[in-house]
């Protein structure tokens, strides 16, 4: 072993601390999308679902679906982006899991790197995979006749918004990966947690015709609220208080589920 | 202080209501490689996750390297390397790619992990698969892998959770080679193990832990003398001659099992002599006769009155089963 000559590096401080974070942040990140890579299956599930919905509300439920002032694939499409990016952040607990699982996370815990780096390096991944799933929903809405009726700039913040959505509910899945702590069975236990919001939403139709004890629900749980604030940045309208409102929910989400997942984090294993 | 590179004192852990540590005291020397030896859930594990870092005792102190394992875990962590039970490495990227975020994590110089990771490959006979996805390795390549990656950041202390377990024979040889070369080139080593041949092959010294306490501590010799004796077992032909040897060797106080007759606490070869000639005077040649030096197993019996290990046991009877078939 030539192990004499090796200097061991000395432990990070101040300013050194901070860059070191950033680098083990982007070494955990860049193996997490490697991983997506070599195992395409992950991505690719992901994205037919969207596309199934896409084609099953566009052609064979949209016909019966009227929506007051515009047609009803521009109101479905930002309700798919949501949907995506929503359903996308599962791969946070199944990634997370998996790794608790095989112990990975383990030696993780036992190497001298910056502690934040597997969860932000997770989620951080999740955002970067969520880009490439989302731009291809984008390109598909556009493909079956979704049209921005505002401007580009608009277009730009309303997806920002939704790849940031689908951020922050990376954390709340990362929590959920840990505490299941298995893949197939996080991804079981993700799915009902998920659904509700999904589907109990404005996403694919009006509010209006649910019951008035659901619509309550519906109307201000954190999916409708950020799929109304694409839908006014896409289709016009002043979207101020609709994003505000969605930025508020994510704030708390963030509030709840960032520490809780640390916790969880530290106590696994 | 003294020349302990792991010292513990009064090492608590408690699950709810399970005590997996119980007061575990334990000083290891540097260089030398130290067994933790005893069953599934005798807190093997839980001693070498409160030493790594991994989680915090209930009680107690321990320190690597003169660094408290809580207080200054970052720079235990700078010092150690840890291969786990199960091999933690990522399926999904190749061998060269594992080490390399390894080296990346343990801030390696950047232009030092390329050669350092292919150094390591080399010597664990991995280079001709490492641009493979570790997911086509086979189970001993794969903790080869694992060991590897704990060794990237040249620790000073090594702990290794079972390394072998589920190993075949031969990967089983193979990983006590490199244990041995890791113990001869300064590293300290520190080994859990359910395998009493493993112990005794591969460390300088062995505590024998059970339900969370050490029992005994000592060289495998010191411990084999202090709580385990020799034993001479005849084996004969058939169960009418073996029942014409137990009587007339009953003098020397014997067992019985089946056709084969042991004889308890033998101190010396004299006894061999002894009873040759006495079976051979009465016309008896026995099938087999060896007098069997004492196992870490006898001493576990001694120490617990349980048998050690049955799994582990099994798990490796059948795996020479398999090997051989």
């Amino acid at each position: 072993m030539t192990a004499a000559v090796y200097v061991r590096p000395l432990e990070r401080r101040g300013i050194q601390r901070f860059l070191g974070s950033v680098g083990d942040i982007r070494a955990v990140a860049g193996r997490n999308l490697l991983t997506y890579r070599r195992v395409p299956q992950l991505v690719v599930f992901s994205t037919i679902q969207p596309v199934v919905f896409v084609l099953l509300f566009r052609y064979v439920f949209g016909g019966a679906i009227s929506i007051p002032g515009v047609s009803y694939v521009d109101y479905l499409m930002p309700g798919i982006f949501i949907q995506t990016a929503v359903f996308g952040s599962i791969g946070t607990a199944v990634g997370l899991s998996t790794d608790l699982n095989t112990g990975f996370l383990e030696r993780f815990r036992s190497l001298p790197m910056a502690r934040s780096a597997v969860l932000a390096g997770r989620t951080l991944a999740d955002l970067a995979r969520n880009v490439f799933v989302v731009a291809m929903m984008v390109a598909i809405g556009f493909a079956v006749g979704f049209r921005v009726h505002t401007g580009v700039p608009q277009l730009v913040a309303a997806l920002a918004l939704v790849l940031l959505f689908g951020y922050v509910l990376s954390w709340v899945l990362a929590t959920v990966g840990l505490v299941v702590g298995e893949p197939e069975a996080a991804q079981a236990a993700a799915f009902p947690v998920i659904a509700p919001f999904v589907f109990a939403s404005n996403n694919f139709v009006p509010v209006s015709s649910m019951p008035a004890w659901l619509r309550v629900f519906a109307e201000h749980q954190p999916v409708s609220v950020t799929t109304q604030a694409v839908r006014t940045l896409v289709l016009g309208g002043s979207a101020g208080p609709d994003v505000l409102k969605s930025l508020a929910w994510m704030a708390g989400i963030l509030l709840v589920f960032v520490p809780l997942s640390v916790w969880r984090y530290q106590r696994s294993a | 202080m003294d020349d302990a590179v792991i010292a513990v004192e009064g090492l608590v852990k408690r699950y709810g209501s399970v005590v997996a540590l119980d007061g575990v005291d334990l000083r290891v020397s540097r260089g030398t490689v130290f067994g933790l030896l005893g069953p599934n859930g005798a807190g093997k594990t839980t001693a070498v996750r409160v030493l790594t870092t991994i989680i915090r005792p209930d009680g107690g102190r321990a320190s690597v390297l003169g660094h408290d394992v809580v207080r200054e875990a970052a720079a235990v962590r700078y010092r150690i390397g840890l291969a786990g039970q199960n091999a933690a490495v990522d399926g999904n990227l190749t061998g060269r790619e594992n080490l390399r975020l390894i080296g990346r994590l343990t801030q390696l110089p950047r232009r030092r992990i390329a050669d350092r990771a292919d150094e390591l490959l080399e010597r664990f006979g991995l280079s001709s698969a490492r641009d493979r996805l570790v997911r086509t390795y086979s189970g001993g390549m794969r903790r080869r892998l694992d060991l590897a990656a704990a060794l990237v950041h040249y620790p000073e202390v090594v702990f290794l959770d079972e390394p072998t377990t589920g190993l075949d024979p031969q990967g089983r040889l193979e990983l006590w080679e490199i244990i041995r070369e890791l113990a001869a080139g300064g590293a300290t080593v520190l080994l859990t193990t359910q395998y009493l041949e493993e112990a005794d092959r591969l460390a300088n010294r062995v505590a024998v832990v059970d339900r969370g306490r050490v029992i005994a501590e000592g060289t495998p010799v010191q411990l084999k003398a202090q709580f385990g004796s020799a034993v001479l077992e005849v084996g004969l032909p058939d169960e009418a001659t073996a029942t014409r040897a137990e009587m007339l060797l009953a003098s020397y106080g014997v067992e019985r099992d089946g056709n084969q007759i042991c004889v308890k606490d033998v101190d010396g070869p004299r006894i061999f002599v002894d009873a040759l000639c006495t079976l051979e005077g009465a016309g008896l040649t026995p099938s087999t006769m060896a007098i069997r030096e004492p196992s870490l197993a006898d001493v576990f019996l001694a120490l617990t009155g349980r048998r050690a290990e049955s799994d582990g046991d099994r798990a490796q009877q059948q795996a020479t089963t398999e090997s051989r078939t």
